[in-house]
């Protein structure tokens, strides 16, 4: 299927619109009283799996696209590659504000002491690297170790949610849905990962 | 109905009459429902369905559940032994804010899956090695013991706490009358299993993988301990079923999951009894689980918590933890042989 420029177009803001309606949401619990006993957790918890979600969104586009030929899809991967990174930077200001009331001594000792935080220190670090490639102007001029980045993707598809696994108590069966879910998007991409060596 | 009644010729003074700042008054918590309502959000979470709204952004949640459950007043006697300078966490977030698995994981789930429940009938049987096993029915719970009320604080093993204002009767009350065997050594204590009522009991996803009945155990020098506490009832009233209704442990040393809620038995016991997160996680959770800023859980650190109370957002408090959250004028001495790192 073929989208004319404004077809894209439209397309694209009704994913903008998809990736904002839950912040709007999660601002209007919050502001509403409506998010639980403790706000802080309830909006660590939702970011956190808003950019999960984003992120599982970001890899199911290239499959898609080339399997149901939809190639317009592929011109709002970056668009929701950089929602990846609005939520995971939402998650991280709220739990080190909210949380961790700024107290940075605190911070540097959980993330060098628990192994969850860590793994999700490391996935954000990637997604960072990521986003502030993400300009066509310096895409160019990065050449092919452009592509060798941003292949870190892959990455922090298995970091995430194995960041997410770690941080429950007990209720693993959906983190590990996840896993099972970044895996497969992985293995659909085999043939890239076996021709790489 | 008057504010304070009068009982023995003492005015019973509520704690949530006293100091005004520390509660959320019931105007703002009203005004704050009425902007909900007057956005529309109710009305539109309610009309989709809940596995849209348990969907990929976890977009709407629910809203406050139809029919509310029912507390009623207690009467009490306020315990001046057991009083904190703190302020108490608002009622709405101690009963907004729960651990509760067999009604889901999540901290609203609580609120959001048991306000249908039946607490009445209950029985409650205090058994094993006692002189005279003791069956406690629904109205037994609230009459056979004189209720008082005693303000402690909850330090969650996540690193959170509330101060509650508790309604009931210490544990060694009712161990007494039951009349302790010289050869028991430990106290079992076991949740009502109800798969029907308790949704996280018949559904592994909702019910976080433990295995049900929850059970707990302390040792019967915890358990004989004063501050070991029954309550059936907060903030005055008696329980909300997210809150462990009718009948539920308080044991303010230790964290917040050995306070094993909605309890059916209490087995006296001659051996450590097996505990719910223990059989679960052993290298996480112990038999123990005393309250300890110096022994980190594997995964974060114990060394502070944060203190949920009045307010909103942004009036968060991070506080440093205390040993045995600040009760070990009781309890220290039940530790003193034991190597806590060991025993956590």
């Amino acid at each position: 299927m073929r989208l004319t420029p404004r077809g894209v177009w439209w397309f694209k803001v009704l994913m903008h619109l998809m990736f904002l309606t839950p912040i709007a949401f999660l601002a209007a619990k919050v502001l509403t009283d409506n998010a639980g006993g403790d706000p802080v957790q309830y909006i660590i918890h939702y970011t956190g799996m808003g950019a999960l979600n984003a992120l599982v969104v970001t890899l199911v586009i290239s499959p898609l696209a080339k399997r149901l030929k939809l190639g317009f899809l592929m011109q709002t991967r970056r668009m929701i590659g950089l929602y990846v990174f609005v939520y995971a930077s939402l998650h991280i200001f709220a739990f080190v504000s909210l949380d961790l009331l700024f107290a940075w001594g605190f911070l540097l000792e959980e993330v060098v002491k628990r192994p969850y935080i860590l793994v999700g220190a490391l996935t954000y670090i990637i997604l960072l690297l990521l986003a502030v490639t993400s300009f066509n102007r310096l895409k160019k001029k990065m050449g092919r170790s452009w592509q060798k980045l941003h292949n870190w993707v892959y990455l922090a598809a298995l970091l995430a949610p194995i960041h997410f696994y770690w941080s429950v108590k007990s209720e693993i069966i959906e983190p590990s849905i996840y896993i099972l879910i970044c895996c497969g998007l992985l293995y659909l991409r085999k043939a890239k990962f076996l021709k790489q060596h | 109905m008057s504010k304070n009644t009068f009982t023995k010729g003492v005015k019973r003074q509520k704690l949530w009459d006293l100091p005004d700042n520390e509660v959320t008054p019931e105007t703002v918590f009203k005004e704050r429902r009425s902007i909900v309502k007057a956005l529309g959000l109710g009305a539109l979470g309610a009309s989709i369905p809940g596995y849209v709204q348990a969907g990929l952004f976890d977009l709407f949640g629910e809203e406050t559940p139809k029919n509310v459950f029912q507390s009623s007043e207690l009467a009490f006697q306020r315990n001046s032994n057991f009083q904190l300078s703190q302020a108490l966490t608002p009622e709405d977030k101690v009963t907004r804010h729960n651990n509760f698995y067999e009604f889901g994981t999540s901290k609203q789930d609580p609120f959001e899956n048991a306000q249908s429940f039946q607490t009445e009938p209950w029985s409650l049987t205090i058994e094993g090695l006692v002189d005279k096993p003791i069956k406690l029915d629904y109205d037994a719970l609230y009459k056979r013991f004189a209720l008082e009320e005693r303000t402690y604080r909850l330090r969650c093993v996540e690193a959170w706490s509330m101060v509650i204002p508790w309604v009931g009767f210490s544990l060694a009350s009712l161990l007494k009358e039951a009349g302790v065997k010289s050869s028991a050594t430990h106290v079992a204590f076991e949740t009502l299993f109800d798969p029907d009522q308790m949704p996280g009991q018949k559904s592994r996803l909702m019910g976080g993988g433990i295995h049900y009945p929850y059970v707990e155990g302390l040792t019967i020098a915890e358990a004989m301990n004063p501050l070991s506490f029954m309550a059936v009832g907060l903030y005055g009233k008696t329980l909300p079923p997210q809150n462990g209704a009718p009948i539920r442990l308080v044991v303010p040393w230790k964290y917040g999951f050995k306070s094993i809620k909605s309890i059916v038995k209490i087995r006296v016991m001659d051996k450590q009894p097996p505990t719910s997160w223990n059989q679960l996680a052993p290298h996480e959770y112990g038999f123990y689980a005393n309250v300890n800023p110096q022994v980190d859980h594997p995964r974060w650190s114990q060394a502070s918590e944060r203190s949920i109370g009045e307010g909103g957002l942004f009036s968060a408090k991070r506080i440093p933890t205390e040993m045995f959250n600040g009760y070990g004028d009781y309890v220290a001495d039940l530790y003193k042989n034991l190597d806590l790192r060991k025993f956590y």
